[in-house]
């Protein structure tokens, strides 16, 4: 049915039948039609036409085609990362043919190797080193095979446009003639040679993202957008309480809504119906009686309930030196408190899903999941279906962030598919999204330094108040619901590295007392607890500095010998203009405004990405705005693969962070999420918007670090550090609302 | 079923509907099976829906079908395709103005918009401009740019 189409990594809608719209990958040749997306009927088991489904084989990675074209398959997808064109890159580099006859199959557990959920910036880091080595693999093979083949020895070929050929010029034969659609049987040699930075001609190139015009045009196909024939719409009831459970439903409210049915497991309720109206509506209009519950402590001293939690463990993270002993004797010390709030990913459209569950057991889910291959081994087992009959498969959602609502709207779908036996489409309302999203946890954070006479920094502590990961899956709503039995996992990523400062000193102590219950379903939200653990360490590094009477620059760059540390601070700073002096500004008041600037650095999980971000902004001290005027961030992964795709991840980290900073604060009173709009939950708007600019320090002897969050940590401490210089108070509490400004400013 | 007709991208339409409170985005996502507009909230506070209705930026979320009948619609697949861009499409193209892409409808017709009333806007005006618009990813200052670009080729 899919028509012949050129190869490229965008998907387009190929057929439209019946009124629904069937969605597929292009593919340039045959064997792979088989594969598309719209092969809604196939069967899991039937999906991967026996390529193996490892990642440690050459042929689990990457197909090379008669024409010479390639697919890549992988489990990391691309989330509006630009992951798509940089894993082109990274393959065509090695396989010496031009990114644009790569294409990308992501997230399809019938197809893809298992490379790990998309999270923690691993995309390109193990995603993308993989499939490289892969490519790498192949690219000898490939030599070898070019050698026999042309009957010269395989040192003196090279690969170019797809061809092997002599270095010394004459005929080659092309990649396709040597192994089209045949397989290399080969493992994955990790070190099989790569090609040097030098020679890179794809690599390092700002290439166009292949799926921006599609998303342009309305040609891109969302989950939102994937339909099937005889799909119903469902439309799930949760609870006023997040606790309570459901007493009775009076039917007779959804009098006059057309062809609709009600659908009730234990206090799972939902509606499904032919048109999608119809399901709003009813779901709006359905009268249904609740239990009460008021099972939560309020979003209200939030900080001062983590503190007097019960605790599971208490859990060391960073131990060296003496850090009490070493407090115990310094000249100087000082402590603040800091605190995170509960935040949503407010995935901009609600999370949305389509299941198709058939009789024999056959299950289909599309989804935007950023972590397929989990999703499908949960799913399987909450609701008793055969895992090697479920192919779960990603299509572009709205941008998640981490684990947004997207794998409870696949259990939604998949619930009620399995209960009315027809294929659902399930997509949460705005409520939905804002109220039952995971979130990311609140953390506080209780910080201590030691300065000796000199100034330097000679014991450290940071103690955090953060929830406990208890092992295990997410639950998910639905089956809670439904009262089916399943894990109830509380991971929310590594939220407890990047507490401890860069900086120079021999006494450090970092303790998470894990908090034993959560009042609210935890998630990763990207780059998780290092925003507000940053927060705190470079907002208490400014105060150490203040207090020592140094320039934040200077006190920072002193404290660190690490080349890569020094070079973003000091090309922030120079790009910046930054003037060295100490804080607060003599020098503030602009009119009725107050103006300051700030610095921060750190280095992603002690280990990655060095990003370095001054900003200068105005405090309204009358209203309590804060406007962000610029921001300057230097930023440093190691070889940089498209450095276009890099500096638009850059940009929304800042931009981000910049809005969870400012304004964002997840609500709840005794019974549910009290914030679940945009009203109630706000985020940054255009008139906010400050200048950015980023300087990317490329490192092509470098390994490549990922660039999907560093550079959010630095962001709230950099804030808070330039309000300090603009009013002399420190903001310790986010988020940075106007309201809370103008109470920090009347404290003094 | 009552039928509502419009023009849709220059074409005559008709839809049918059980409810002539039906917000117009579910009549142009279901039966006129478009993808252009997107369901963001529901209560016209994002914009990710946004059509031209007679040239005016209209959140499809919150305006009944019923209201529709008669005007001139123009979606994100009315101005424009991948191969043959409109200038406002085109820009945001060039400046690679978009992220997840979902909040891009909106930007691009509110942007449509905006250009038509003043096509050489100031930076500040684009950013009034495009205040009811949420961008979710942080794309903020791409698509600053690719507003700017379009209208300096007007």
């Amino acid at each position: 049915m899919l028509t012949h189409a050129p190869a490229s990594i965008s998907r387009r809608d190929l057929l439209k039948a019946g009124g629904a719209l069937v969605v597929s990958f292009a593919f340039a040749v045959g064997p792979r039609r088989s594969e598309g997306r719209g092969a809604a009927q196939t069967p899991a088991s039937s999906g991967n036409a026996a390529r193996p489904l490892d990642p440690g084989e050459v042929d689990g990675l990457l197909a090379i085609h008669a024409d010479g074209s390639v697919t890549l398959y992988t489990s990391k997808v691309d989330v509006g990362t630009g992951l798509r064109i940089a894993l082109a890159q990274m393959a065509a580099e090695e396989l010496g043919v031009a990114p644009t006859r790569v294409s990308v199959v992501e997230g399809d557990t019938s197809l893809c190797p298992d490379q790990g959920g998309t999270g923690g910036s691993t995309g390109l880091t193990r995603g993308g080193t993989e499939i490289r080595a892969a490519a790498a693999t192949a690219r000898r093979a490939l030599l070898e095979l070019g050698a026999a083949q042309l009957n010269r020895p395989a040192a003196g070929l090279t690969i170019t446009d797809g061809e092997v050929r002599p270095l010394t010029g004459g005929a080659g034969v092309g990649i396709g003639t040597l192994i089209g659609d045949r397989r290399f049987a080969l493992k994955v040699d990790a070190k099989a040679p790569l090609t040097p930075a030098a020679r890179h001609t794809s690599i390092g190139k700002p290439l166009l993202r292949p799926d921006v015009p599609d998303k342009c045009t309305g040609r891109h196909v969302y989950v939102q957008d994937f339909t099937l024939p005889g799909m119903l719409h469902g439309r799930i009831i949760r609870p006023p309480a997040i606790g309570a459970t459901l007493v009775s439903v009076d039917e007779s409210s959804l009098r006059g809504i057309p062809d609709t049915r009600v659908v009730r497991i234990e206090s799972f309720l939902a509606v499904v119906a032919k048109d999608e109206w119809a399901a709003v509506r009813a779901a709006a209009a359905l009268k249904a009686t609740w239990t009460n519950w008021e099972g939560l402590p309020g979003h209200q001293g939030l900080d001062r309930y983590s503190r007097a939690a019960a605790l599971e463990r208490d859990q060391s993270i960073v131990n060296r030196g003496d850090a009490p002993a070493a407090m115990r004797g310094a000249a100087k010390t000082l402590s603040a408190t800091y605190f995170w709030p509960f935040q949503s990913h407010a995935s901009l459209g609600p999370s949305c899903a389509v299941a198709d569950v058939r009789a024999d057991g056959n299950t289909t889910v599309w989804c935007a999941s950023q972590g397929i291959h989990g999703l499908r081994t949960n799913l399987a087992k909450v609701f008793g279906l055969p895992p090697e009959k479920m192919r779960v498969i990603f299509l572009d959602g709205s941008g998640s962030y981490g684990t947004n609502g997207g794998d409870h709207v696949a259990a939604d779908a998949l619930l009620l598919s399995k209960t009315v036996g027809q294929p659902v489409r399930v997509q949460w309302m705005r409520h939905d999204e804002h109220g039952w999203d995971p979130k990311g946890p609140q953390q506080l954070l209780d910080v201590r330094a030691g300065l000796d006479a000199a100034g330097r920094i000679v014991a450290w502590e940071t103690e955090m108040w953060v929830p406990n990961a208890a092992p295990g899956a997410r639950a998910l709503v639905a089956a809670d619901a439904a009262r089916i039995s399943q894990e109830h996992g509380t991971g929310s990523g590594a939220i407890t590295q990047n507490g401890d400062p860069p900086y120079d000193t021999d006494h450090v102590r970092v303790v998470a007392h894990m908090i034993k219950e959560t009042p609210l379903q935890l998630s990763n939200l990207r780059a998780p607890g290092k925003i507000a653990n940053v927060f705190a360490v470079e907002a208490f590094t400014d105060e150490l500095a203040a207090a020592a009477g140094v320039d934040p620059v200077e006190f920072r760059m002193k404290r660190l010998t690490d080349p890569r540390a020094l070079e973003a601070i000091g090309r922030t700073a120079s790009a910046f203009r930054w003037e060295p002096r100490t804080s607060p500004n003599p020098r503030a008041r602009q009119g009725n405004l107050l103006v300051g600037r700030g610095i921060a650095y750190m280095r992603y999980k002690q280990a990655e990405n060095y990003v370095a971000m001054a900003m200068e902004v105005a405090v309204d001290p009358a209203s309590g705005i804060i406007q962000v005027r610029r921001v300057t961030c230097a930023h440093d992964c190691g070889l940089i693969v498209n450095p276009d795709g890099l500096r638009n991840q850059v940009e929304g980290c800042i931009a981000q962070t910049l809005s969870r900073t400012l304004h964002e604060e997840v609500t709840f009173d005794r019974s549910h999420v009290t914030s679940i709009d945009w009203a109630s939950y706000p985020i940054l708007k255009f008139p906010e918007v400050p200048a950015i600019d980023v300087i990317l320090i490329n490192r092509p002897d470098q390994p490549l670090l990922g660039a999907g969050e560093a550079a959010t940590a630095p962001v709230a401490a950099a804030v808070a550090n330039a309000v300090f210089d603009a009013t002399g108070v420190r903001l310790r509490t986010a988020p940075f609302t106007p309201e809370r400004v103008k109470a920090t400013l009347a404290r003094g | 079923m009552p039928q509502y007709t419009f023009r849709l991208n220059g074409r005559p339409v008709s839809v049918e509907s059980w409810d002539p409170a039906q917000p117009l985005l579910y009549a142009l996502r279901g039966p006129l099976a478009l993808h252009g507009p997107k369901f963001g909230c529901g209560l016209g506070q994002c914009g990710a829906c946004t059509v031209l209705v007679d040239k005016t930026a209209t959140r499809s979320c919150t305006l009944r079908v019923s209201a529709a009948a008669g005007r001139e619609i123009t979606t994100l697949e009315g101005l424009g395709t991948p191969e043959k861009p409109d200038r406002v499409q085109a820009a945001f193209i060039a400046e690679q103005a978009a992220q997840c892409g979902y909040c891009t409808n909106g930007m691009i017709m509110a942007a449509k918009a905006l250009l038509e009333r003043t096509p050489k806007p100031t930076l500040e005006q684009i950013k009034q401009g495009l205040a009811g618009n949420l961008c979710r990813c942080g794309t903020h200052t791409r698509i600053l740019s690719a507003v700017m670009r379009a209208s300096q080729q007007v």
